[in-house]
């Protein structure tokens, strides 16, 4: 059962990545918007924010991934709801396949586009005079909390995409994620911030992900603030699966 | 006499909410014959589908598909059945060929490329089938539909309104595919609400209606429900359909 599960995901993995290929613009569409962050922020307030040391566009990145990360899953919410929506969800569930890869193949095939758009963004970034001290083992742990970050917002997405009623609906549960990190340290530091809204910035997820990712960029040695980060990530992570798998047993019962 | 039918039904209920859909749904299928469903709009015709085919859950009864309980042995029904729904179940951004290819890896066979040729050259696809399947016609794209039920050569095909939406033509197509299933041996239930379709097909009609299966037996039983035929003179004009085809031409 196990083995089928691997290859039959791998199938409809292999199907999925195909649709990317065949329609990169869901791409550039996921990278724009981050992207014209990045620009406006960095030429047009940069110059007029007190961050610290260092570059404004190198303070900036970890929030910009992030953001890229919550509008990238907006797609996968609206492929897997077209999926639904075309009969096609209906033939595989109907045939003699591990049940669980449909899901699996939609959750991988969104790591990788996110995978896709994180490197246009950081490539932008460079241009724009990013520069990073991290070694090869940090930039690996950095791939890895995002990784984990796209997971976690992924599995978020699946709720959405499996229990939407129109396309519209589908893709507005990502607002609120992309703005998430407005009220965090992604854009400024948060000791400028009025007391509720600092108290809010300061113990909400994005937070001490992007702090975390900051301290890896700039090569130094990562608090004890990356374990708050894990902890969140794995912690929404398991209890946005166990929702996604509720409404998907709904679904297909 | 059960014992040996391909689908036997008894006593199936299902409600949605307060709305009781089927109310006691009994019927027995031969193996290689077609059965037709026959039943209006919202008569449960599609749930009566959906539960044999293992995507939904019956509030009572019992059912079995080629002697597996559908409660009780999901996967092993799943082994022996093809669905084909009441909207076309194809990959509109993949060619024709990679949606039979698709499918036949996911049934685990051997040479999914060569299978997925042979039934390209049935189904008459063999031009189309580098072709995204965005750019077929309503009927291609049912044929394509069906091709993809026939991989891994199951021995129940359920069909959900195959040939609503289509062309007359199209649908003339389609008959003939379902013929031909049941002449090599396979057992086809099909829902329709087009009367002429289950007449020209089943060697047994069923009508649902109000969740009960109202009447069960051949096309010369149903008639004779009816009061005998008289025998009245009328001028034959030709149908719509006549003329349809004698302008377009019905060469298959």
């Amino acid at each position: 059962m196990t083995k089928r599960f691997f290859s039959d995901t791998a199938v409809l993995l292999g199907r999925s990545l195909r649709h990317i290929t065949r329609s990169p613009d869901t791409i550039i569409t996921t990278t724009i918007m981050p992207i014209a962050m990045l620009l406006l922020f960095v030429y047009v307030f940069g110059g007029a924010i007190k961050h610290g040391s260092g570059s404004y566009v190198t303070y900036l990145l970890p929030g910009i991934l992030l953001i890229t990360i919550a509008s990238g899953i907006a797609y996968t919410a609206f492929r897997l709801f077209t999926d639904m929506q075309s009969g096609i969800f209906e033939r595989f569930q109907s045939m003699p396949i591990a049940r669980a890869s449909v899901l699996w193949a939609h959750v991988l095939t969104s790591v990788v586009a996110n995978l896709i758009s994180l490197v246009v963004v950081v490539l932008v970034a460079l241009l724009m005079g990013f520069r990073s001290g991290a070694g090869v083992a940090a930039w690996l742990e950095v791939a890895g909390i995002l990784v984990l970050f796209t997971l976690m917002l992924t599995w978020i997405a699946v709720i959405p995409g499996l229990s939407a009623k129109s396309t519209d609906g589908v893709s507005a549960f990502s607002y609120p994620l992309i703005f998430l990190p407005f009220i965090s340290s992604a854009f400024v530091p948060t000791d400028t911030m009025p007391g509720p809204v600092r108290v809010f910035a300061e113990h909400q997820p994005v937070t001490s992900i992007v702090n975390a990712l900051r301290d890896l960029f700039s090569g130094q040695p990562v608090g004890t603030g990356i374990w708050t980060a894990l902890a969140w990530c794995v912690g929404i992570l398991v209890v946005a699966h166990s929702f996604a798998m509720v409404t998907y047993r709904r679904r297909i019962s | 006499m059960t014992a040996g039918a391909a689908i036997h039904v008894r006593g199936l209920e299902k409600s949605y909410k307060e709305l009781e859909v089927l109310r006691g749904v009994e019927f027995d299928v031969e193996r290689g014959s077609i059965f037709a469903l026959l039943g209006s709009n919202g008569a449960g015709k599609t749930t009566v589908v959906k539960i044999l085919s293992t995507l939904l859950k019956a509030d009572a009864g019992e059912a079995r598909v080629d002697g597996f309980d559908i409660a009780v042995q999901p996967a092993s029904v799943r082994e022996t059945i093809s669905l084909t729904g009441q909207f076309a179940a194809v990959d509109e951004v993949l060619s024709g060929r990679e949606n039979l290819i698709l499918v036949a890896r996911l049934r685990h066979l051997d040479d999914p490329g060569a299978i997925a040729d042979d039934l390209l050259e049935r189904f008459s696809l063999t031009d189309a089938a580098a072709r995204k399947v965005s750019t077929y016609s309503g009927g291609m794209r049912r044929r394509l539909d069906i091709a993809m039920s026939l991989i891994g050569n199951p021995s129940v095909i359920f069909l959900d309104e195959p040939t609503t939406g289509l062309d007359p033509q199209a649908r003339i197509e389609v008959w003939r595919v379902v013929k031909e299933l049941a002449g090599h041996g396979t057992t086809v239930l099909l829902t329709t609400q087009y009367l002429d379709e289950a007449e020209h097909l089943a060697d047994r009609i069923a009508i649902l209606h109000e969740g009960r299966i109202i009447v069960n037996g051949t096309l010369g039983e149903l008639k004779q429900l009816l009061p005998p035929a008289k025998v009245e003179y009328i001028e034959k004009q030709p149908t719509l359909e006549d003329v349809f085809f004698a302008l377009v031409g019905t060469d298959q």
